[in-house]
């Protein structure tokens, strides 16, 4: 098993800490990860993207030109990294704020409406949980349970409170996914 | 008394300091830096830190200090000694370190290590031989050049308009809350002599007692940069220097 | 065990650990991108309160190195990290301090130049690292980390190479390997000396003269003309052991080559998918890693010429390690060179590419 993903959207949807909590639940079981984040002023207001890989074999390069998946969260990424999707790949997209959907025919996409459904649930700061979660189902590289653990061991001691809203989140996504 | 006899211990009135070595100086005839050299030397060992002092040497006139002062050295790059001495004494806080350092070094090219060190409050002593002139590159312009003052880099005379002004930086240094004992002395007469070698002990003991930087200013004659004998240069020195430089205590915290 | 627990970290964060780890003295830095962290996490961790080590943000990275050059005059383990024009302003202190012959260690986390230049990664820093960078002739231990597990083990064994042979030792990093996180397994704790270890093991430090020695004097000058040169031959010949003894290297599926890579670091990384990708379409490529840029494996580059019909030198840069491995085979094979400039970073289908156009 290996799946090459970008997350790509901008700062402050919570894009390196998604790939954060994948790459921890990897790590957890056992399995090879990289993180890799677009750095520097990028990160504060701009486009910000992180490609995570998760693996049972050794990881070589944590820079990738093509990606199993793509999770997409604004317009400029879509345009940046719909091509970069592998034939045959996912490509999932939160539909607020993308004006121009994805047009490839060759790649399984899946819309998840999040960010609607984070403000209905008034969960916006964990909206990235719901994508995760949608993922997750998609392609079910680690259990939940990891993420749950990941979640305990990444976020400060006092948001741990915050660690069952998460799953619900993450659980809403799920089934969001069709 | 024949020599035999004067050189017995009990006829001694003065001897070189233990810690001076017995080797000929370069500094010039009538320059200040053999005076502060012997007032280091003296201190640290009646302070019994001979085992437990580290110096930084400049570069500059005083870059061999250390085949003079019988105790550690680093010699510094130019400019950086309080930097080097910032780690010397936070790696070993119970040695006593001190950089001894000329206008140049101190002023000029390393502005910024002197500011930020006795800003920090390093419990390091500064010693700054002052004397207006590039002394070891030949009599260039320093920072501390007096105005109208003839070198070789400002042969008309320091211009405001091209050079800017004589730069006291100890005045500056009195301001930093990181410095606990800020003063200006001079090694010219017997008097100075006493004076300065007791603000040295008192900057040493400061550092000791983890109470801040100590700066000691020691306004300084250059007789061969102002091309002048040494009886000339002091008295240049009391005419010209210490309106300027004025002598005294600029900030004491000690005793508070 | 605590020690071996598994974690991830980013590579600068693992270097920070590991220096708390492997019983650093000091570290003395000043912030810049891509390498912060590096600075942050000592600070956050506090490690004067644990194990004594002492943290300083200093005014510049001028003052940095010579804080470097202070401490490790008085016989500790110090160590300072920067990004490449961070390391430009430190070159006058590198010399002193390898003319003064102090270990120490030296993390450039490089970025693209030239002048303010990118924040983003590039390896166009091999040349200052290896070919001097100050002034004068005087050679540093670098070693080039491509993994975060290699960034944490580094920092000790560039410890131990500089006390080996009193020299600095330099990690060469990007900005690629000192942002991304992985797997690390951290180095286990080993206590900070005592001042007697050091006096043993550091008899030249200036610490304080014992009653029944001479004055140490830690100076890179000397003004007679015959002395220096005598020094300067000591040198040379501790370079020379150096090269003879400390030369480190990776080959991956070099066996069956008919072409190899030779790339460090991060490239070293994409070379590897590179070659996955190129082996899947029939294209027999092995990657030479070397891990010591300096010394550099002149015998291990040297032999491929035997081995395989052409080398690609890839590196983050315009082409400068090229010219150690085009010395190495004396240019009896085609020796190519790929890199992308800036702040970009090759993606592994267009090394590809580049191999194939050699080919």
């Amino acid at each position: 098993m290996k799946q090459e993903l970008i997350i790509a959207g901008f700062g402050g949807q919570g894009v390196l800490s998604m790939g954060k909590i994948l790459a921890y639940s990897g790590l957890i079981e056992g399995k090879e990860v990289t993180w890799m984040p677009a750095y520097g002023p990028e990160q504060r207001g701009g486009t910000a993207n992180v490609t995570v890989i998760v693996s049972d074999e050794p990881i070589s390069s944590p820079i990738l030109s093509s990606y199993d998946t793509a999770i997409i969260l604004n317009q400029p990424s879509m345009e940046k990294f719909e091509d970069k999707v592998k034939p045959g790949g996912t490509l999932i997209y939160d539909g607020y704020g993308i004006n121009n959907p994805p047009t490839r025919k060759d790649i399984n996409v899946y819309r998840i409406d999040a960010m609607d459904v984070a403000a209905e649930m008034n969960l916006i700061k964990i909206f990235n949980m719901i994508i995760l979660g949608g993922y997750l189902k998609l392609h079910p590289i680690v259990e939940i349970d990891s993420v749950l653990k990941a979640l305990k061991k990444t976020l400060p001691e006092r948001h741990h409170h915050l660690i069952p809203q998460n799953e619900e989140a993450i659980r809403k996504g799920m089934e969001l996914v069709k | 008394m024949d020599i035999k006899e004067i050189i017995q211990p009990e006829n001694m009135v003065y001897h070189k300091p233990d810690l001076l070595n017995d080797v000929p100086m370069h500094y010039c005839p009538g320059c200040s830096h053999g005076v502060v050299h012997k007032l280091v030397s003296e201190i640290v060992a009646e302070m019994g830190m001979n085992e437990k002092t580290v110096g930084v040497s400049p570069v500059g006139c005083a870059v061999f200090a250390y085949k003079y002062i019988d105790i550690d050295w680093e010699e510094a790059a130019h400019g950086r000694a309080p930097a080097v001495a910032t780690a010397i004494k936070r790696l070993w806080p119970d040695r006593l370190v001190f950089t001894y350092q000329g206008d140049g070094d101190l002023a000029c090219i390393g502005t910024a290590e002197s500011i930020h060190a006795l800003n920090r409050g390093e419990n390091i002593t500064i010693i700054f031989i002052n004397n207006a002139i590039y002394g070891m590159t030949g009599g260039q312009m320093a920072p501390t050049t007096l105005m109208g003052m003839k070198t070789a880099t400002c042969p008309y005379g320091r211009d405001a308009k091209l050079h800017g002004y004589p730069l006291k930086i100890t005045e500056l240094a009195a301001n930093l809350e990181g410095t606990c004992y800020v003063t200006r002395q001079s090694v010219h007469t017997v008097g100075a002599i006493n004076k300065t070698k007791k603000a040295l002990r008192k900057a040493f003991e400061n550092s000791m007692q983890g109470k801040g930087s100590s700066l000691v200013e020691i306004v300084s004659t250059c007789n061969s940069g102002w091309k002048m004998s040494p009886e000339k240069a002091n008295k240049w020195m009391e005419e010209n220097m210490f309106p300027y430089y004025q002598l005294g205590d600029l900030k004491d915290t000690t005793n508070q | 065990m605590a020690d071996q627990e598994i974690t991830l970290m980013k590579g600068n964060e693992a270097i920070a650990h590991a220096a708390i780890r492997c019983g650093c003295d000091g570290y003395f830095g000043y912030p810049i991108t891509p390498q912060s962290e590096v600075l942050e996490t000592l600070a956050e961790q506090k490690p004067w309160e644990t194990t004594g080590m002492v943290v300083l943000q200093a005014e510049s990275e001028v003052s940095s190195i010579n804080m470097v050059y202070g401490g490790a005059g008085c016989g500790k383990k110090v160590m300072t990290s920067s990004s490449s024009p961070g390391v430009s302003l430190m070159q006058e202190g590198m010399s002193y301090l390898a003319g003064a012959e102090l270990p120490c260690l030296v993390v450039n986390v490089s970025r693209g130049g030239p002048g303010l230049g990118t924040i983003q990664p590039s390896q166009a820093d091999y040349f200052q690292s290896c070919k001097g960078g100050g002034h004068g002739d005087y050679r540093l231990i670098v070693l080039a980390p491509s993994s975060v597990q290699e960034m944490a083990d580094f920092v000790d064994l560039s410890f131990e190479l500089a006390f080996k042979y009193r020299n600095p030792a330099m990690i060469l990093s990007d900005g690629v390997i000192g942002q991304m996180m992985e797997k690390v397994v951290l180095p286990p704790f080993k206590p900070r000396r005592t001042e007697e270890q050091i006096k043993k093991e550091a008899p030249w430090a200036a610490l304080g003269r014992d009653k029944n020695r001479k004055p140490n004097i830690i100076t890179s000058l000397e003004l007679d003309p015959s002395v220096m040169e005598d020094i300067n031959i000591r040198l040379q010949k501790k370079y020379a052991q150096i090269q003879e003894n400390e030369v480190r290297y990776e080959e991956y599926m070099l066996e069956d080559a008919d072409y190899a890579i030779v790339a460090f670091g991060s490239a070293a990384r994409i070379a590897k998918k590179a070659i996955e990708l190129a082996r899947g379409e029939g294209i027999k490529v092995g990657l030479l890693r070397p891990i010591t840029l300096w010394p550099f494996p002149i015998k291990q580059v040297a032999a491929l010429k035997d081995k395989v019909k052409g080398i690609l030198s890839l590196e983050i840069n315009a082409g400068q390690m090229v010219e150690d491995i085009r010395l190495a085979v004396e240019c009896k094979i085609p020796v190519a060179h790929y890199g992308r400039l800036g702040g970009i970073i090759p993606a592994p289908d267009e090394v590809v590419d580049a191999l194939k156009k050699m080919m």
